[in-house]
């Protein structure tokens, strides 16, 4: 995750309010204009033929345009609405083996051509300390395609009065529900993203993506005690129409805790029942440490998927490309050679996938021009994949890419990054309800809270939003003080048990950072609820002076 | 992109200023130019250089305020981001706690800026890496580093008669070098404003240094040590707690400031009374701007820690004024008094002990007790009767950054530090604390 950004965003309970930078700002009206395909195409083409000209052997050219719109609330006000844009180009080539890359925001010919023939003179030098050269996986080219995110209702089109009311009306709901305070944020994003690129793919994509978090806290300041519990939806690769909460799109948390989302979500609801549960959460028992069987909700589960299983099969990390920032891998070439790395249990299943409707990651081709689709990582337990990019597939012996290339903006370069890394459902019918009869000492965890993983994935320990005592089979008190530790390997072979396709959703996050300088990404974790079997629970209770 | 000096951004915001019909206005204006060279497995995989100048306007009416931006410089586009503000002002709603723009501020000039850093150019960046890669190869050993530099000017007026501007440089550095078989690791970081203090050469040999004596680590039982915290690896866990000073909090009972009962615990002693912390403009290791770009207050030295007890904390204008309080711009650097012990001292002064280099992956556990949870990276040694006896694994830590500022048995050498996770310039020294809680081992090099 995004270390600078996803501090400002925790912050948030704690009265800080600082908004991530995408852009410059703009005014409402902007938002729809559209930039012509034709004129993208042209520009395109002027790059191109500017990069072979100057040498390069392979040129491609991402013209974007990316728009967001943030809006913040604390209590009953609005405290900023944020339209944001950014446009330009980026140009990549190949020249002597060797990459180049060079941005520009000026969007004329003579601006681009500019653009591409600084990126083959970066090739031309980098190619000098290139110890091997660049072996790019074919793609045959598409030709003049699209893509656009499934989505039913436009947020550009939403008028920005209503989107703050609903934020003013969850904020109203929390404090009826016993917080004490509460603070709620909008994003919405939407990418116009061009690829086109000299082996022959002309792609459009327009992408949208939407998050709602929120902010609970309830003080006590008789005890000089306070505790907070966050918003339970998904940020979601979908239309303002997951805001239209919707009946079938509910279910109950096990032993009715609380109300949980699938495609549309209630931020009312769950603002209402943030506030009384960061209320109890005052007065709840703190936990006895020792090993517990751990049931996790897909809300607490997609962030320790993405933390132990996401970034470790990064195959850039494992190779040693994120060595002084992220880190490496303990998932190394050796271990995926061997065929018999038991990285969990039977039961384990994880497939890596960009299509998944709703997700985050989810495009039609990424930002190599490579077409989406899904792959195993993990099979019946095995490491079996990595992800992968066009100049990686050959390390792995594989004839294409994983298509796994993105890049935050037309002003960085593509490289590596996640994609949708998701959890299987169990072939067992099983609900979650029907998962903690047989747990004799166990927890109940919905929601991601503190996460933390050493830099080769070992080593994590995870908070949560909610806990509840599991006893006998039943889902007793509310806990508070509870985090568990353990290592990678260790966690995936002690899952025992996964509920079935109707209790699977997603989770995911908007600010995943990597690479120097750094960029973000976004990605969405799906899984069911889960079963791991004696977990190490430390209590993190503490006093100070 | 074209430097913009003192008098042509103030003849661009006189005309902002005259622009507009909004009843405040308050303008940025920033330019920048950063260069990059990264690295790894021995070679050197990106290099770039990134320019950009922009103008934000900001304007209000009553209460309604609106923000816009844009990178051209001419009439045309003047006139266009002032509108801009405008619509987007007149389309918000009130916001009952805005504050009206200050009044004349003075702003006392600060050394930010330093011609030897803004005069780094590529060959200078390649070499950086050169001295990295060769030296580690030399040593079977494989480098991942990066180095980045960057000159700027930042400009701010408003409605009021503010008027700012000033230059400032900086360059940051980190290397992790590791062993070829994986079994070790070494890391350095160096972040300052003028290059001439910058040694690419020292810097690297740390870290390879640091590799070679890591490997073999062995395991020691989680437990609480006495630990030497290196200022990289004591700058992490503290950053945390000054992001935590925000006095509204505090009042409002939700932060380790507040009072059992109501308010917050200023001038309590919280803390050890060697612990000294302040935040100064014009320091000469950490100089800043000498306003806060945010609320174009100017800044002053002012104490945070005085002899452990909390001496300062930051009030927004709005909480300041419903509090009774004056508001001053808010720290851009924190600087913890040390000593002149260099590491190799404390070390000496230890029966037995954990050295620690860099703390990694840090986050907010409790925010109540500002708990936080972290690992050990990179070079971490078990110390015995004065001497770095053999390299141990990682450890995850549950500590407090209160407690341990509680549990000072010797401190060191500051050394300027900036990093991923804080807004601050810190200067901040080595520190031996008892009691460190280690939870966890790691199996992570």
């Amino acid at each position: 995750m995004e270390r600078r950004a996803f501090l400002n965003i925790s912050s948030l309970a704690l009265g800080t309010m600082l908004l991530p930078s995408f852009g410059r700002a703009i005014a409402a009206e902007e938002l729809l204009t559209q930039v012509d395909v034709k004129f993208k195409k042209a520009l395109a083409d002027t790059a191109m033929t500017a990069a072979t000209q100057a040498g390069a052997s392979y040129c491609d050219v991402r013209v974007g345009r990316y728009l967001n719109q943030f809006i913040t609330t604390r209590d009953l006000n609005v405290e900023n609405v944020t339209n944001t844009e950014s446009a330009g180009v980026g140009v990549r080539v190949i020249s002597g083996g060797a990459y180049g890359f060079a941005a520009t925001n000026d969007m004329t010919p003579d601006g681009v051509a500019a653009a591409a023939r600084q990126a083959v003179a970066i090739a031309k030098a980098n190619a000098k300390l290139q110890t091997e050269p660049l072996i790019l996986a074919p793609v045959k080219g598409v030709g003049e395609v699209a893509w656009a995110t499934p989505i039913t209702k436009d947020w550009r089109t939403v008028p920005i009065k209503e989107k703050a009311e609903l934020l003013i009306a969850a904020n109203k709901a929390g404090m009826d529900g016993g917080a004490s305070f509460m603070q709620s944020l909008l994003f919405q994003v939407n990418q116009q993203k061009y690829f086109a690129s000299t082996d022959g793919s002309y792609i459009d994509q327009d992408v949208h993506r939407l998050w709602v978090p929120f902010f609970a806290t309830a003080v006590d300041q008789k005890e000089n005690k306070f505790r907070s519990r966050q918003g339970l939806s998904a940020p979601v690769g979908m239309g303002y129409e997951y805001l239209d909460a919707r009946p079938e799109h509910k279910l109950q948390a096990a032993g009715g805790v609380t109300t949980l989302y699938t495609k549309s979500y209630d931020i009312i609801e769950d603002a209402r029942l943030a506030g009384k549960q960061a209320k109890a959460k005052l007065k709840a028992k703190s936990v006895e440490p020792g090993k517990y069987d751990l049931v996790l909700s897909p809300e607490h589960l997609w962030l320790t998927i993405h933390e132990s299983v996401g970034h470790p099969t990064e195959l850039d990390r494992v190779l040693g490309y994120e060595a002084n920032y992220a880190g490496t891998s303990f998932a190394t070439l050796d271990k995926w050679q061997s065929k018999k790395f038991k990285y969990g249990s039977d039961l384990v299943n994880i497939v890596a996938d960009k299509t998944t409707p709703g997700s985050l990651g989810a495009v039609g081709y990424d930002d190599e021009g490579v077409k989406c689709k899904n792959w195993d990582i993990i099979k019946d337990g095995i490491l079996v994949n990595y992800q992968a990019t066009r100049d990686q597939a050959h390390i792995i012996g594989e004839k294409e890419s994983h298509g796994c290339s993105y890049a935050d903006n037309w002003a960085n370069v593509q490289f590596q990054r996640m994609p949708n890394v998701s959890l299987k459902a169990g072939a067992r019918k099983q609900t979650p309800d029907d998962m903690i009869k047989d747990v004799k000492k166990g927890i109940y965890i919905v929601g991601d809270g503190s996460f933390s993983i050493d830099q080769q994935r070992y080593n994590f320990q995870f908070g949560g939003q909610l806990f509840y005592e599991i006893k006998n089979g039943k889902i007793g008190q509310q806990l508070e003080d509870v985090a568990y530790q353990s290592n990678t390997q260790e966690f995936w072979n002690a899952c025992v048990g996964i509920c079935d396709e109707r209790d699977w959703r997603m989770g995911g996050s908007f600010f995943d950072g990597k690479g120097q300088p750094p960029q973000v990404s976004i990605v969405s974790h799906g899984a069911a609820t889960t079963r791991f079997n004696g977990i190490n629970v430390i209590n993190t209770a503490r006093k100070i002076g | 992109m074209k430097f913009l000096s003192q008098e042509e951004t103030k003849r661009i915001s006189d005309k902002l200023l005259a622009l507009t019909k909004a009843d405040q206005c308050e303008i940025t204006i920033n330019g920048s130019r950063k260069g990059n060279i990264r690295y790894a497995r021995n070679a050197v995989s990106t290099a770039g250089l990134i320019e950009d100048t922009q103008l934000v306007v900001s304007v209000a009416f009553g209460k309604k305020q609106g923000t816009a931006s844009v990178n051209e410089f001419d009439d045309k586009s003047l006139e266009k981001a002032v509108r801009r503000a405008e619509d987007l002002a007149r389309l918000a709603p009130e916001n009952p706690e805005f504050m009206p723009t200050p009044t004349k501020q003075e702003y006392k000039a600060s050394q930010t800026f330093f011609q030897k850093t803004a005069d780094i150019d590529p060959e200078f960046r390649a070499q950086v890496a050169a001295y990295s890669i060769e030296n580690s190869r030399k040593n079977k050993l494989v480098a991942a580093g990066f180095f980045t530099d960057g000159a700027q000017f930042t400009s701010i007026a408003n409605s009021n008669g503010v008027f700012g501007y000033q230059t400032d440089t900086g360059l940051d550095f980190t290397l992790t070098v590791r062993t070829e078989d994986g079994r070790g690791s070494g890391w350095v970081k160096r972040s300052v404003g003028d290059a001439s203090k910058f040694d690419a050469r020292a810097a690297s040999d740390v870290a390879i240094e640091k590799a070679l004596r890591s490997v073999d680590a062995k395991a020691l039982e989680p437990g609480r040590y006495t630990v030497i915290l290196e200022p990289a690896a004591t700058s992490d866990v503290l950053a945390y707690m000054f992001n935590s000073f925000d006095a509204r909090s505090a009042d409002e009972g939700r932060s380790f400031l507040s009072k059992k009962g109501g308010g917050n615990r200023m001038g309590e002693k919280l803390f050890d009374e060697q612990v000294n912390v302040w935040a100064d403009p014009w320091d000469k290791d950490v100089a800043v701007l000498p306003w806060d770009t945010g609320s174009m207050l100017a800044r002053e030295r002012q104490d945070i820690i005085k002899n452990g007890r909390i001496a300062n904390l930051d009030y927004s204008q709005y909480w300041a004024k419903k509090q009774g309080k004056r508001a001053i711009g808010t720290p851009g650097n924190i600087i913890m008094a040390g000593t002149n012990k260099s590491t190799e001292e404390l070390i000496a002064n230890t029966k037995k002990g954990i050295l620690v280099t860099r703390t990694w992956y840090i986050r907010m556990v409790d925010p109540q007790s500002v708990l936080l949870t972290g690992l050990t990276r990179d070079g971490t040694f078990y110390i015995e009767n004065g001497k770095i006896k053999h390299p141990i694994k990682n450890f995850r830590f549950n500590e407090s950054p209160v407690s341990m500022l509680n549990n000072i048995d010797e401190i060191g050498k500051p050394e300027i530090l900036s990093g991923d996770e804080w807004q601050y310039q810190l200067l901040i020294p080595a520190m031996k604390v008892r009691d460190f809680n280690f939870t966890s081992l790691s199996d992570a090099v």
